[in-house]
């Protein structure tokens, strides 16, 4: 992907072109190909699976690049859910346009992204890990009991019957047909997303060698020495916590848009901790390697629920182990792994993987 | 019945098994400047393990009270060998590695644990059976049960044992050696691989006790309840200064009263308009204060940034 878009920044070489025409021919095609090929539940993996990469790539400013151990990531996800579905359904009789909440949602997030990392900064990196996750918690408790004495989050239940994301008369919630084919509203999410996502993974990598990107990764190396180099690290930092829950926020939205229906359940622990799993078992820092974890991970586990239960049927000639709980299984002990094996993730950013073999150097001595 | 005694009451039996689990945080951040996120996991095996004894042996004939030491033993050393294991397979290779990896294979573990244990034991809420006669007492105004009394004096036997370990034995020296400052400790002679792996198994053994405390207290026994339980454990041992023994026994107790205490009386203060299921939300608040006010804790020392 970065290397496609280098090699089209510098003056069209015909190899570049191609291929990204073909990758784009590929990814718009993609849904209509695994609808026939898997079903059409596959394409709605599909659409939580670009959902999970806009959210990794967000961590991925906050952990990969500025080096800050987030935890309670989700949180800015819940708080772009929430305002889509408090401004978009009969909860609050408030039904106002799609292009108008998801902005404000993205806001919001960026609101409680600076909200969180101002007083929290000044801690070494696992005080501001267990913050963080403590910051988690208390959103979720609150999304939890904020149904008495005023019902504003409608408690454990969730706020159902969210309208769903409407360009003028538009609705991404129905069929329709264009150019003699048929598009269902899981397709339509799809392309919606790869839009958002595209523009996430364009902001990452202009980011990454922007001063800003620059400045995030020196203080990840070396916090002192970035302020000696005239880094004012504070705003440095509040910008990256603002930036990774603006893109939390985003997706949020588009869930709460895309699903109908939100509840404090899908932004527990386990949320925040999977989207930390895509950025580290991928690569911190590098966004192919984001895209590698996210898409891993998405699509493993849904492979193995639906894969598990069979093959251990065809092994043992009944389920043996819930494949739910299977997945969660195989998930801490991928982290294990990969972290054993490979302490910079599957696939490392260059500078990441020099600084590691320099460290062990330094270990050894 | 007097309220605010009575939420006293219970926040010192909370505070004593907050302050059990501290304690084997703080000790592996005094040592490995880690935080041992599996740490929460290993009380809920020790609470599980010891409901498995007990659900076997009930129907034995023993004495209670001789089935409770049984299944306490086997726990305790059960726990013993999980902290020992954990600490070798997700830690030791990872010594020299940047920060975040321990801290990231320590959430696989916890992550592991838990469903390792969802599978054996189930996801259902176990009742804990009550071995101890069930007598309360009227302590002017308040009730306290005789599980409660023997929790804290337990709780307040072993830390006495512990803070004696540590300061009047050979391995405690070399523990406190190596906290404060690993390589000078090697070179006078101390095996920091067997301290590293004693510090983490004497931590598993309290954790153990305490989870039996934990589920004794309210009867109950889940999977899920070791997250939580070390999540607030963690908190109290940063309250009382992380890597301070005696900060996390002080931290634990505080944390203990603040919480029932302000679960008692939010409702009032705030009109009725907060609950008490507000609960969880005080340990966070008082995590995030203190770190925000007093980062090295109550009875921290003021620590340079260790990176």
């Amino acid at each position: 992907m970065r290397n496609a878009l280098k090699h089209l920044s510098s003056k069209g070489k015909r190899g570049a072109w191609i291929a990204f025409v073909m990758l784009a021919i590929v990814l718009l095609a993609l849904p209509f190909f695994t609808e026939e090929l898997f079903g059409r539940g596959w394409v709605r993996i599909m659409d939580f699976a670009l959902l999970y990469i806009m959210l990794a790539l967000g961590l991925n400013i906050v952990v990969g690049y500025a080096g800050l151990l987030d935890l309670g990531y989700i949180a800015f996800f819940a708080v772009g859910a929430y305002c889509y579905a408090l401004l978009g359904s009969p909860q609050l009789g408030l039904h106002l346009p799609f292009w108008i909440i998801l902005p404000l949602g993205a806001l919001l997030a960026c609101l409680f992204g600076v909200l969180l990392g101002a007083p929290t900064l000044r801690l070494r990196g696992d005080y501001l890990a267990i913050v963080t996750l403590g910051f988690g918690e208390i959103i979720r408790i609150f999304l939890n009991n904020l149904n008495a004495p005023i019902n504003i989050t409608n408690g454990p239940q969730g706020i159902s019957m969210i309208d769903p994301i409407r360009f003028g008369e538009f609705s991404l919630g129905n069929t329709h047909e264009l150019l003699g084919l048929t598009f269902p509203s899981v397709h339509l999410h799809y392309y919606l997303f790869l839009f958002f996502t595209l523009l996430v993974i364009f902001i990452s990598l202009r980011l990454e060698d922007s001063r800003i990107g620059r400045a995030w990764m020196a203080i990840r190396e070396d916090e002192v020495a970035a302020e000696a180099m005239g880094i004012n690290t504070r705003n440095i930092k509040l910008l990256a916590f603002a930036m990774g829950a603006t893109f939390g926020g985003l997706a949020g939205g588009l869930f709460a848009g895309f699903q109908g229906f939100v509840s404090p359940e899908s932004f527990g622990l386990t949320e925040s901790i999977s989207v930390l799993c895509m950025v580290v078992l991928g690569g911190m820092g590098n966004i192919n390697g984001v895209l590698l974890g996210s898409m891993l991970l998405v699509v493993l586990p849904e492979a193995l629920r639906h894969g598990s239960g069979p093959a251990q049927q065809l092994l043992f000639g009944k389920t043996l182990i819930d494949p739910e709980s299977l997945r969660m299984l195989l998930f801490g002990l991928a982290l294990i792994t990969v972290m054993l094996w490979r302490p910079a993730g599957l696939w490392p950013s260059n500078q990441r993987r020099r600084e590691l073999v320099a460290e062990n150097d330094a270990a050894q001595l | 019945m007097d309220t605010l005694l009575q939420q006293i009451v219970n926040g010192f039996v909370q505070g004593s098994v907050y302050a059990m689990v501290a304690l084997g945080y703080t000790m592996v951040y005094g040592i490995l400047g880690l935080i041992n996120f599996a740490h929460g996991e290993v009380v809920m095996v020790g609470a599980m393990v010891a409901l498995s004894v007990i659900q076997l042996l009930i129907d034995s004939g023993f004495p209670p009270l001789l089935i409770l030491l049984i299944s306490l033993i086997i726990s305790v050393v059960v726990c013993m060998a999980l902290g020992y294991g954990i600490e070798r397979i997700a830690y030791r290779p990872l010594r020299n590695a940047p920060r975040l990896a321990p801290l990231i294979t320590a959430i696989g573990v916890s992550i592991v644990l838990q469903n390792l244990a969802m599978m054996f034991w189930g996801r259902e809420y176990h009742a804990f059976p009550s071995l101890l006669p069930n007598n309360s007492h009227m302590l002017s105004g308040a009730i306290i049960t005789e599980v409660q009394i023997l929790i804290v004096l337990i709780a307040l036997g072993m830390m006495g044992g512990l803070l004696l370990l540590m300061h009047r034995t050979r391995l405690g020296r070399a523990m406190r050696a190596v906290a404060e400052n690993p390589s000078a400790a090697v070179l006078m002679g101390v095996n920091i691989n067997v301290v590293i792996a004693v510090t983490f198994m004497l931590g598993s053994a309290l954790a153990a006790v305490a989870g039996i405390m934990v589920s004794a207290n309210y009867g109950i026994v889940h999977y899920y309840m070791g997250s939580i339980l070390g999540l607030k454990a963690f908190t109290a041992a940063v309250l009382g200064g992380i890597g301070n023994m005696r900060g996390a026994m002080v931290g634990g107790l505080l944390l203990g009263l603040i919480e029932s205490l302000g679960a008692g009386y939010i409702g009032d203060l705030s009109g009725g308009f907060l609950g008490s299921h507000y609960q969880d939300v005080f340990a966070f608040f008082v995590l995030i204060s203190v770190l925000i006010f007093r980062p090295s804790g109550l009875l921290g020392e003021r620590v340079a940034e260790r990176a």
